[in-house]
């Protein structure tokens, strides 16, 4: 089966430079692989730097050490070091990522924010736009928030919208930040669902979950990040 | 996305006496693509913007442009009819200062119209409804067309300097603080009208600003400087959520949560 | 007094001395070179204000010789104040035979027309020249307006156009109407109505024009192509009068309005007194003409 990320021997710290320069480390070590229509997910107290794995797979944080790998269009990339033209490619065509939060755009209807991925891939509006509401509608986010900015949504229904702009694309890799954080029991049984459709259509799948029954629900394997706790490698 | 750039820079310098502008610096612009340079006032990022819309000439290096027949042309050896031509087609360069960039003795519908004119547009009709269509996009009331920009508010001004440089279909647009002199919420309107005229036009865009939520609303990619220097660039999102270089550090942090 | 006369000091001929001249034909020789260019030259002091005409006078002293016939003419008009003290001048000073007569002056010096009368070659129109630079409007920079005119840069010429276009409806533009000379270079003709505009369109008569304030000459060469700027759906149209002139009855020439009385009472004439004169001598009658006035009273 197809290997579509691999992290090797990834290790990341901060520097603050307004603390006098200390280093916090975050983890060292961080090796791991996906394969297609599996889902891992990221296993740890917070603070184990699991929120900091899922950014540097998706290029948001920068890599210290390690190679990230990702098949991109069968060629492979190394996301430690690519440009940020490249990491803007592999976001658009290979990575999707759904955030914990939405960073929301003024006047930009939710329908427009969900389709945007597509869109942005060539998908005719129109087309994008059937896409977005089918998901939507799945999600039960009601019809007349559509045409709306999501800007003044609860944050149960910003995170509908993120997930639906998240689950649009066919990326072959998917990364999801708690996507379930602020769902009812019906959505994260769609979320669920959603989760196993890509899975079967071959999709490789990061997560973090802190909810104990959507992690049973989805997970393949736990990655477990205590193990690269920064510590532990320098010792 | 196409495989070369628009704009190629190479170690460009300016200095002022023996005082630096900017120093060394080097980047590809991609068509399409939005780079912002941000850094406090005096860091160089105006300089340097001013050196690469040619209204400034560096002390050395090179700035290359991809013409419209994929022709690469050093901008500092462009006669200067071409570089004129240039800015009033495939450039536009959108100041802080509306006033700079508007002729503000004439009327909106005129000022949109000059470059249609300049390029050699002689049908008044065909001006005049190109620049119906244009204030419509930027938002202004058709109504005010012949009404002279003296007449129009802070982010009206604005707005008609964009439609003004866009008209003729530019491919690369310099902005010097697009946002610097207007209200909060003016400053979103506009932001938010940029940010869709750019993705909707596939412009490349130089932004020059102190705001970091401007340049996390336009930008891809940023670079930030000080000292004339270019100390961080990388994605945006990753220069704003991973600040590596101690001067970034401070700036983010520096920024106010609401 | 006639031997005291020819020993006191005189004036030079044609009042400005021989090296300014020559500078000034210089000045006149590059503008013909380059149809519609604005020269620079070292305007001098005359005896009369800047905004009399200044320009002019030099370039007529420059050109003027013993055996040229000088018309002066203000509005079109030879007997106004202007016209008469220049005319007077170049008597004095240069002591050449003057004229009202378009068609038998060798110089005619102008403000604000071309005589209805059609010049001929051999003819040299002087134009007094207030505001030589036609994108002073929108332009106050002169280093950019030359910029402008070098690199052939007249966007905004039809920005003055548009405006006109979109506040009137139409061209308002009467007097001073921009004109692109050869081709190249955009002209203001001065003040003159545009009426006059098509008239200095493949002219026989060479036209050479003289801003004294603002220290510029420029020129247009026989037959040489003048083009009124316009826009495709808004053609450039000259002025049009419901009514001839009503001391000659002519038609299709340019007309003044004249009060009469502080009752609204009003007539259009020619503003070409000679042309009008001519006309009248010729027994052509408009319907306020003395000879038609007379039954009525």
């Amino acid at each position: 089966m197809a290997t579509p990320l691999i992290v090797s021997e990834v290790a990341k710290a901060f520097t603050m430079h307004l603390r006098g320069g200390i280093r916090l480390p975050v983890v060292a070590n961080v090796s791991f692989s996906i394969r297609a229509g599996e889902c891992a997910v990221l296993g740890g107290p917070s603070g184990a730097g699991k929120s900091s794995i899922l950014k540097m797979v998706y290029g948001n944080y920068g890599v210290d050490q390690g190679q990230i790998i990702v098949d991109h269009h069968g060629q492979l990339v190394d996301l430690a070091t690519a440009n940020p033209r490249t990491v803007l490619a592999v976001r658009r065509d290979t990575i999707g990522y759904v955030s914990q939060f939405l960073r929301t755009v003024p006047r930009v209807s939710a329908l427009d924010v969900v389709a945007e991925p597509l869109v942005a891939r060539g998908t005719a509006r129109d087309e994008a736009h059937a896409r977005a509401s089918e998901l939507l509608g799945r999600l039960n986010l009601p019809e007349r928030l559509w045409s709306l900015p999501p800007a003044t949504f609860s944050g149960g229904e910003q995170q509908r919208v993120n997930i639906a702009r998240g689950f649009i694309t066919d990326h072959p890799v998917l990364l999801l930040d708690e996507p379930t954080a602020s769902l009812d029991a019906t959505n994260r049984e769609v979320v669920i669902s959603l989760i196993e459709e890509k899975k079967l259509r071959g999709t490789a799948l990061l997560g973090i979950f802190h909810d104990a029954d959507v992690r049973e629900a989805v997970a393949d394997r736990i990655v477990d990040v205590t193990t690269f706790a920064a510590g532990k490698a320098a010792a | 996305m196409t495989d070369e750039p628009l704009l190629r820079v190479t170690a460009l310098s300016k200095y002022y006496g023996s005082r630096i502008g900017c120093e060394d610096i080097s980047f590809d612009l991609w068509p399409g693509e939005v780079l912002a340079v941000v850094g406090e006032s005096g860091s160089g990022k105006t300089t340097l913007l001013n050196c690469l819309a040619t209204r400034l000439l560096p002390t050395s290096g090179t700035a290359s442009y991809r013409m419209r027949d994929n022709q690469w042309r050093d901008l500092y050896r462009m006669s200067e009819a071409e570089r004129r031509f240039l800015m009033r087609t495939d450039w536009g360069f959108v100041h802080q200062n509306p006033a700079d960039g508007l002729r503000m003795t004439v009327s909106a519908g005129a000022n949109v119209g000059e470059r249609l004119m300049a390029i050699g547009d002689r049908h008044y009709g065909n001006i005049r409804s190109t620049a119906v269509d244009w204030l419509g996009r930027v938002e202004i009331d058709e109504e005010r067309i012949d009404d002279e920009p003296r007449a129009f508010s802070g982010g009206m001004r604005q707005r008609l300097q964009i439609a003004r440089n866009l008209v003729t279909g530019p491919r690369l647009v310099f902005m010097d603080e697009p946002t610097g002199g207007l209200d909060v919420s003016v400053q979103a309107r506009l932001l938010d009208l940029l940010r869709g005229l750019v993705t909707d036009l596939g412009l490349a865009a130089i932004v020059v600003t102190h705001d970091l939520a401007v340049a996390r609303l336009l930008s891809q990619r940023m670079m930030v400087m000080k000292d004339g220097h270019v100390v961080e660039s990388g994605l945006t999102d990753r220069v704003l959520d991973d600040p590596r270089a101690p001067y970034t550090q401070l700036l983010v942090s520096s920024i106010l949560q609401v | 007094m006639t031997t005291a006369a020819t020993e006191i000091a005189t004036y030079n001929f044609a009042y400005l001395d021989e090296q300014t001249k020559r500078m000034i034909r210089r000045a006149i020789l590059k503008g013909i070179a380059i149809p519609g260019y604005q020269v620079p030259f070292a305007s001098r002091e005359m005896p009369m204000p800047y905004g009399w005409g200044t320009g002019g006078v030099q370039v007529t002293a420059a050109i003027i010789g013993p055996d040229d016939v000088l018309k002066v003419i203000d509005q079109g008009a030879d007997d106004t104040t202007n016209a008469v003290s220049i005319r007077a001048f170049f008597q004095k000073v240069a002591d050449v035979a003057v004229t009202t007569e378009t068609a038998k002056a060798t110089i005619i010096q102008t403000r604000h027309r071309i005589p209805e009368h059609p010049l001929t070659a051999g003819q040299t129109l002087v134009y007094q020249v207030p505001i030589p630079e036609p994108l002073r409007f929108l332009e106050p920079r002169e280093t950019e307006t030359r910029k402008m005119h070098a690199l052939e840069e007249y966007g905004l010429m039809h920005v003055k156009l548009y405006e006109d276009i979109a506040r009137h409806g139409r061209i308002a533009t009467t007097y001073a109407y921009p004109v692109k000379v050869e081709g190249r270079y955009v002209m203001d003709p001065s003040p003159t109505p545009k009426f006059d505009n098509p008239k200095m369109h493949m002219s026989p008569a060479l036209q050479l024009f003289g801003a004294g304030r603002e220290k510029r000459i420029y020129a247009v060469p026989p037959f040489t192509r003048v083009v009124s700027l316009d826009f495709e759906d808004h053609p450039f149209e000259i002025q049009t009068f419901d009514q001839p002139c009503a001391l000659c009855g002519a038609e299709q020439v340019y007309l003044d309005e004249v009060i009469l009385d502080d009752k609204g009472g009003h007539m259009f004439v020619c503003s070409d007194t000679d042309h009008c004169e001519k006309r009248q001598a010729c027994g052509h009658r408009g319907h306020l003409a003395p000879e038609a006035l007379e039954p009525a009273q």
